[in-house]
């Protein structure tokens, strides 16, 4: 995990729901001292133009991610089960809403 | 300034005072605002104000309804190791295996409400809890692996896509989500029995004898007729249902008839006959009955799926225990 210098601010990442019902996506990211002022530079940053319904900020070192050099054989387990996907069963002429 | 977390239990009335209004709401106000948002097709997201009872109702529904994904896997699981052939028996595995993740989002969207995981699954174990009651029935053959695919997911296709407009955005997001992958499921089962109903006499026998034992038990699925099912006004005009049990059953009636005329079988019900005036089929009587008994649990397998379910789970303890110790014991020498 990075450590973070105590002189500096903290990276944050943004997370944006732009309206309603529709899902938190991420931004990008700023750096605050804390929580609060995150969110009120993320409001400032990314949401001038009414882009936001709500926000998330969520401290970058807390972000676990897969690694990016693993990503071949970490995602190949679905790459041969095409039975998942409804294509795989193509209804005969005649069959309706199914 | 709140820590931004879903997983925080709080009650309605503390969020209501977190609130960003410059003043508190009397909770009437508060409502009628809350319903003009649901009217104006706004989603209710996990930090806004609701009414307690908009929140109970909530989490008791999603939570029967991740309880169902969860003991919906047991019948299905029941035929995984003698599916017919390797490509039917991955296909099932893949379907099994997506039931579970239905279950696993369903607990999220619910616990965005402030109810633990740990109190969902005890109250299920408990006996607390309700799943569908279409789990209760038995899977005799493997006829019953395309009958549940056909018309159980089918049945839960219909109430999923409304669902998807459901008011509170967490369960709407997490049907959209489940909608996607489930549109396999129906395909699978209904292709099953696509080759059953073209093989032997035998077969299309098995095929009919699924299909004679699951209409009935399916049409139950959609809940009580509406005439007594005293909740559904309130959740129609809280619009977390979108429509209402009785028209869900007759829109599945009408989509299902020409499916089971194009396997050449028959649906169990003498009175089901085209109608052209309503444009709709008739169709015969629930016995509610059987659907209380087994509401009740007195079904034909509640006493089993609830065995396997609490066995499933003591089985698991340690294994969780486990993984939290290792989890411990890395944070531990990472720190030091
Ligand atoms: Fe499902
Ligand atoms: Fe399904």
């Amino acid at each position: 995990m990075a450590t973070t210098n105590e002189k500096d601010w903290p990276l944050w990442e943004i997370f944006i729901q732009s309206k309603r019902g529709l899902d938190h996506k991420h931004v990008g990211s700023l750096h605050a001292a804390d929580a609060r002022m995150a969110i009120e530079n993320a409001r400032d940053v990314y949401t001038r133009r009414n882009e936001g319904n709500s926000i998330w900020a969520v401290r970058a070192a807390d972000i676990h991610a897969s690694k990016p050099e693993d990503q071949g054989a970490f995602f190949d387990p679905a790459d041969d089960k095409v039975y998942r996907h409804p294509t795989f069963y193509p209804m005969p002429e005649g069959v309706k809403y199914i | 300034m709140y820590k931004i977390s879903l997983r925080e239990r709080v009650p309605s009335t503390t969020l209501a005072t977190r609130n960003t209004f410059p003043y508190i709401m009397p909770d009437s106000q508060q409502e009628s605002l809350f319903q003009q948002k649901v009217d104006a097709e706004q989603k209710i997201e996990p930090r806004d104000w609701m009414p307690d009872g908009y929140r109970k109702n909530l989490v008791r529904q999603i939570s029967q309804h991740a309880h169902s994904e969860i003991v919906g896997m047991l019948p299905e699981g029941n035929w995984i190791t003698r599916a017919p052939s390797l490509r039917r028996k991955t296909i099932l595995l893949a379907k099994v295996q997506d039931e579970a993740g239905h279950g696993l989002y369903l607990y999220s969207a619910a616990e965005t409400l402030g109810t633990g995981r740990d109190e969902m699954v005890d109250q299920l174990l408990s006996g607390a809890a309700k799943y569908s009651s279409i789990f209760n029935y038995p899977t005799l053959t493997w006829a019953d692996i395309g009958a549940i695919g056909w018309l159980v997911d089918g049945a839960a296709i219909m109430n999923q896509v409304m669902l998807c407009r459901t008011s509170y955005g967490p369960y709407a997001r997490a049907m959209v989500r489940i909608c996607k992958e489930e549109s396999f499921h129906q395909r699978q089962g209904y292709d099953i029995l696509i080759t059953l109903s073209k093989g032997t006499p035998e077969q299309k026998a098995m095929a009919q004898d699924a299909l004679d034992r699951w209409w009935w038990p399916s049409l139950m699925m959609f809940g009580p007729s509406d005439k007594d099912s005293p909740h559904s006004a309130q959740s129609l005009k809280w619009k977390i249902k979108r429509q209402s049990n009785d028209e869900l059953r007759q829109i599945f009636i009408d989509r299902t008839v020409s499916q089971a005329e194009f396997l050449g079988l028959k649906i169990p019900d003498p009175k089901l006959k085209w109608n052209e005036a309503t444009q709709h089929y008739d169709w015969g009587e629930i016995d509610w009955t059987e659907f209380n008994e087994v509401i009740r649990g007195n079904g034909p397998c509640n006493a089993e799926r609830m065995a396997a379910r609490r066995k499933a789970h003591a089985d698991g303890a340690w294994v969780r225990e486990a993984a939290l110790a290792y989890a411990g014991k890395k944070s531990k020498r990472n720190a030091a």
